[in-house]
């Protein structure tokens, strides 16, 4: 269960969302929308940890992320604006090491089996600089193929602009990867300005805006 | 593998597979210490009594110039932020990419200060004293220069900011290690130097890391 409690949250001098409070339990999907600069990968960073905000406080099962920094730690997965993938090593190292850094254990067939089903098994032994930025997106998505599964401990996935780059074929299997998981009892927080249609989920949806500014 | 162990490897595949940023620090080293002897002329008294020194200085640059790259690519592709959301303590992964950057900017220079000594007629028993030196100071620099690094990550002109930031931090070891040589250029013990360098060593051990990890979470926010 992932609860906001009226957070705030400035960037410089300008306040992009107060008060703004929801809660989230397993088996839902959270969709932030709004326009650009209203603070949703702001708030992202917030449900994170990485971002401490202004007032309010995030809770996961009931407390604050600050004092279960490493039990949230296990059970989230951040894919962020950044593709956190490193241009010098191939998308097969880049899934390993970005994995077993996060703390979880990671064979190369499980990781070589993430990339097939994102679609660039081909490039797995290529350095991630060669490749496109539609593949290079779907090298770092990869990492929601391994945390997939009822058997994953992690319970919690934070896209930013998940479909940023996507061609058609991947955005569907994305959708049917999120279904999945929230349909296992996972939690799904995202953004995205383009239509998603993930079907037989409970969708949340919270429309940041400029009123307060 | 362990997340420690999987770091170091890591930032050692990319600086394999990106090898010029090993010669940079390397080639400024040896280009200034040999420089001097050039510049000075070849007087053996001269050069034995300014030997330690300036491969200290020259060294203390080096690793200096060196720091902007152990935490910049990171915080640019978004590694960084994923690193801070392990559920590994940052401070952990903090300890494995300074003892790489160590590795790679650190060592090099311990191994070739020795041959650059003979440039400057050092006795057989300076340049083991200044090996000995190296060994114990360079971390020191690599760890307190990861606090500076991790302090102006993204801030435009961090160059000189982390400069300004380390340099009175990194005074001490300059004093003990030069003075270690010194002392055994002279004929007396360096005991009493290495031990201090030793005992920097220790506390930068224990408190940097910590020190990097805070400034790496405020730089993120």
């Amino acid at each position: 269960m992932l609860e906001a409690d009226r957070l705030e949250c400035t960037r410089g001098d300008r306040t992009l969302f107060r008060d703004l409070s929801f809660s989230l339990a397993p088996t839902q999907l959270l969709h932030l929308a709004g326009a650009n600069g209203t603070g949703k990968t702001s708030l992202l960073r917030i449900l994170c940890g990485l971002l401490s905000p202004v007032h309010g406080e995030v809770r996961w099962d009931g407390r604050p992320i600050a004092s279960v920094r490493e039990e949230y730690a296990a059970q989230l997965l951040y894919v962020g604006h950044a593709n956190a993938v490193k241009d010098e090593l191939t998308a097969l190292e880049n899934l390993e090491i970005g994995t077993t850094l996060a703390g979880r254990s990671c064979t190369r067939a499980a990781a070589l089996r993430a990339l097939d089903e994102f679609g660039v098994a081909r490039c797995a032994h290529l350095p991630v600089r060669t490749l496109s930025q539609g593949q290079r997106r779907r090298v770092s998505l990869a990492r929601l193929a391994l945390g997939a599964g009822a058997e994953s401990r992690v319970r919690l996935w934070i896209l930013d602009e998940p479909l940023a780059a996507l061609d058609t074929a991947a955005v569907a299997y994305l959708e049917g990867l999120i279904a999945n998981h929230v349909n296992n009892g996972g939690m799904v927080v995202l953004t995205t300005h383009q239509p998603l249609t993930v079907t037989s989920v409970t969708m949340l949806r919270i429309e940041l805006d400029f009123e307060i500014a | 593998m362990s997340p420690l162990a999987c770091i170091v490897r890591r930032d050692l595949l990319l600086v394999f597979r990106r090898r010029s940023d090993v010669f940079n620090t390397l080639v400024f080293f040896v280009i200034v210490v040999s420089l001097f002897p050039l510049g000075v002329g070849p007087e053996p008294n001269q050069l034995r009594a300014m030997a330690p020194g300036v491969i200290w200085v020259a060294a203390l640059l080096a690793a200096m110039l060196a720091l902007n790259r152990l935490f910049a690519s990171d915080y640019a592709d978004g590694t960084l932020e994923q690193m801070a959301l392990a559920s590994e303590p940052l401070f952990l992964l903090v300890i494995g990419k300074v003892l790489a950057h160590w590795l790679v900017t650190g060592l090099p220079l311990v191994l070739i200060a020795p041959v650059l000594g003979l440039q400057f007629d050092m006795p057989a028993e300076a340049l083991a004293v200044m090996a000995a030196s190296l060994v114990l100071g360079t971390p020191v620099l690599s760890l307190i220069g990861g606090v500076g690094a991790a302090l102006t990550l993204g801030v435009r002109g961090g160059g000189v900011l982390v400069a300004l930031l380390v340099l009175p931090l990194y005074i001490p070891v300059l004093v003990f290690g030069a003075g270690a040589v010194v002392a055994s250029g002279a004929g007396l013990s360096a005991q009493a130097h290495l031990l201090l360098l030793g005992a920097s060593l220790a506390l930068a051990l224990v408190l940097s890391p910590w020190a990097t990890a805070m400034a790496l979470r405020i730089s993120l926010d």
